[in-house]
């Protein structure tokens, strides 16, 4: 039986298998391993970074920085590459930077008692900023390591692919899986996602919580920029212009409540698979404008708020506090 | 969404029909980077003419800027099995792996209006247009019409750095060397918009004594000629006989100018860079013999003697 609060991921999993039934129905060729492949290839970088977007929004907060934070890995890679520096190291240099960053801001947000929009907005013109500052060009990145990480494929019936970035998606979603739901710290961004003040009385450490769910949003921005990079081998600083507010999209339709304390990790996988299938069906139909994507976006958004509304407002057959209810299940 | 999902059932129903009519011609999918200019908006509506006119089915899809989307759209036509791919890259870099998936399928690649940087075995053909011969054809107009008599040109270039700047002004300065009479008095950037080429005009006519001693003016886009048109206009001068008006691009309104005598010459930047791009396919395609790497698009001059106002109606229609 469904319980209540997982009703959003329920209908955000049929959404899902009722878009695909019908692109299947007018383009038999979208049912292949091939399409399923591109589409874990293809939004793998929204992906990663969406799973640090899940954490954030969980907590009630914001992070509006990803998207700059993933051009300015990528620039900061490429440009660390190109100067000789061993990829693995600009790997490990671009991941601390950005988590620090995210750590930052965490502080910021806390310490300060500022909102996460505004601080994550200066976060985001920060990064954006750095990013320009280090090179306007785009940068074409080469080296064996790369290379090898991009031969690191699963083949699939069908000349289908699971690439090395699509796999790091679908660890990233495991991973933050196990996170949210099985340990104290996920736990703890439940609870200050319902209601600060009350976890503050339950002994939540709020100052910890808040410091380590931003640094995580920004480690994860940082490896979903390592994964354009690979994505692309460049790096460009006008990249990834408005991926945040995407990831945002994909974790509110994966029916996480946007004000935070309800939701499932896994329900954002499902946010990025329908986005990137609309996508899909716009280039399979090559008639359609490419901005009915967003609109499609746009009214499944909105759709999905109104539903997490209803099921908050009318049966409150659980008392009456959303925050305080056990952690969900698996995921 | 309910257009979308009317849309779905009627195509579904329709697929069959189609799939069996069409099952000879040619299903090209064109990445396009946008619509962030009138040039580009008309290449997308001429390369769409095109298709039509050739019997091609075209996948279009815009990328809105972001290369992202175009490899996506890129991936997207491969899964489909689409018999070619047109690509007008929005970035020079990070093409390699999604034009090796292209490859390993069988699918020749078209680039559209500029180069890469990958390995050019990845790709059929570019059809581009070259910026240091147009700057060079507009050029040979001015030396073929002001002939032996002494002619100072101002130059308005485009946005400082940027490679149309930097070639169209080089082409230029290719054709006018070994002609002493011709000399360029003053350049100054116009950021390639029809305001700053104003501005910029009315300082070259307040240094040249009013105007009198330019006999021309070069402009490295149509815009900034615009601008400049304004410029001499309210000096009081007459734009195209008291001073020259040559400029680069071809958009509609530069013909209403020389319609109106205001304009001497433009060189065209065609919008139809997928007219030698099908051929070159559809060459391909039949007997599997290769292009050369880069074709040229034609960079034709016009002038007043080549009836500007029919120019302008066949192109006003383009999107421009």
């Amino acid at each position: 039986m469904i319980r209540n609060r997982n009703l959003p991921f329920a209908a955000t999993v049929l959404v899902f298998a009722g878009i695909y039934l019908l692109c299947v129905l007018q383009f038999p060729t979208m049912l292949s391993f091939r399409v399923a492949g591109n589409l874990l290839t293809d939004n793998a970088f929204l992906g990663v970074a969406a799973v640090g977007m899940t954490f954030v929004i969980l907590s009630g907060g914001i992070d509006l920085s990803i998207g700059a934070v993933i051009a300015f890995t990528s620039v900061f890679v490429a440009v660390l590459v190109r100067a000789g520096v061993h990829p693995a190291v600009a790997f490990a240099l671009a991941l601390t930077l950005s988590t620090a960053f995210g750590a930052v801001m965490g502080m910021t947000i806390h310490y300060l008692a500022m909102p996460a929009f505004v601080v994550t907005l200066a976060g985001m013109f920060l990064a954006r900023g750095a990013a320009f500052l280090i090179t306007t060009d785009s940068v074409p990145i080469s080296h064996e390591f790369l290379d090898m990480l991009k031969s690191l494929y699963i083949q699939l019936p069908g000349k289908g692919r699971l690439t090395f970035i699509g796999m790091v998606m679908l660890a990233t979603f495991v991973i933050g899986m196990v996170l949210a739901h099985r340990t104290r710290f996920g736990a703890n961004v439940y609870a200050l996602g319902g209601s600060q003040q009350s976890s503050e009385l339950m002994g939540v450490p709020a100052a910890a919580t808040t410091v380590r769910l931003y640094a995580l949003s920004g480690f994860l921005a940082g490896l979903a920029g390592l994964v354009y990079t690979l994505y692309t081998s460049a790096g460009y600083s006008l990249a990834t212009v408005g991926v945040e507010l995407d990831a945002i999209a994909a974790v509110v339709v994966g029916g996480t409540l946007l004000s935070g304390g309800s939701g499932l990790v896994l329900g954002t996988l499902f946010g990025v698979f329908i986005q990137g299938l609309i996508q899909t069906y716009i280039v399979f139909d090559g008639s359609l404008s490419s901005w009915w994507t967003k609109i499609a976006i746009g009214i499944l958004l909105f759709v999905f708020i109104v539903l997490q509304r209803a099921t908050l407002l009318l049966p409150r057959r659980s008392g009456k506090a959303v925050a305080f209810t056990p952690i969900p299940r698996g995921g | 969404m309910m257009k979308i999902v009317t849309r779905l059932a009627a195509a579904s129903a329709l697929s069959m029909l189609a799939s069996t009519a069409f099952a000879a011609s040619l299903t090209v999918g064109f990445s396009q980077i946008g619509s962030e200019s009138g040039w580009r908006a008309a290449e997308t509506t001429v390369t769409q003419n095109q298709a039509k006119e050739r019997g091609i089915d075209l996948k279009f899809a815009d990328a809105q800027q972001k290369q992202e989307n175009q490899i996506k759209a890129v991936r997207g036509f491969i899964a489909q099995g689409v018999d070619a791919i047109l690509i007008a890259p929005v970035v020079a870099t990070g093409w390699d792996d999604v034009l090796k998936e292209a490859k390993e399928a069988d699918i020749p690649v078209i680039l559209l209006d500029r180069q890469i940087e990958a390995p050019d075995s990845l790709y059929l053909t570019a059809v581009t247009s070259d910026q240091v011969h147009e700057g060079k054809v507009a050029g040979d107009w001015l030396v073929k019409d002001v002939g032996a008599k002494p002619c100072k040109v101002v130059e308005l270039q485009g946005t400082t750095g940027s490679s149309p700047a930097i070639n169209r002004k080089k082409g230029f300065e290719q054709a006018i060397a070994g002609h002493s009479n011709i000399t360029i008095a003053r350049s100054q950037t116009g950021d390639f918009t029809r305001t700053k080429g104003k501005e910029v005009m009315e300082s070259f006519i307040k240094a040249e004594g009013g105007g009198k001693d330019i006999c021309a003016v070069y402009a490295h886009n149509d815009d900034m000629a615009v601008g400049a048109i304004q410029a001499i206009k309210e000096a009081g001068l007459k734009p195209g006989t008291d001073i020259k008006v040559v400029s680069i691009d071809a958009v509609p309104d530069i013909f209403l100018a020389m319609a109106a005598g205001e304009a001497n010459a433009t060189v065209e930047l065609t919008p139809n860079m997928a007219g030698p791009a099908f051929d070159a396919l559809e060459a391909y395609l039949k007997d599997k013999k290769a292009p050369a790497k880069w074709i040229q698009t034609e960079s034709k001059l016009y002038t007043q003697a080549d009836d500007p106002k029919a120019v302008y109606d066949a192109k006003k229609g383009l999107g421009y």
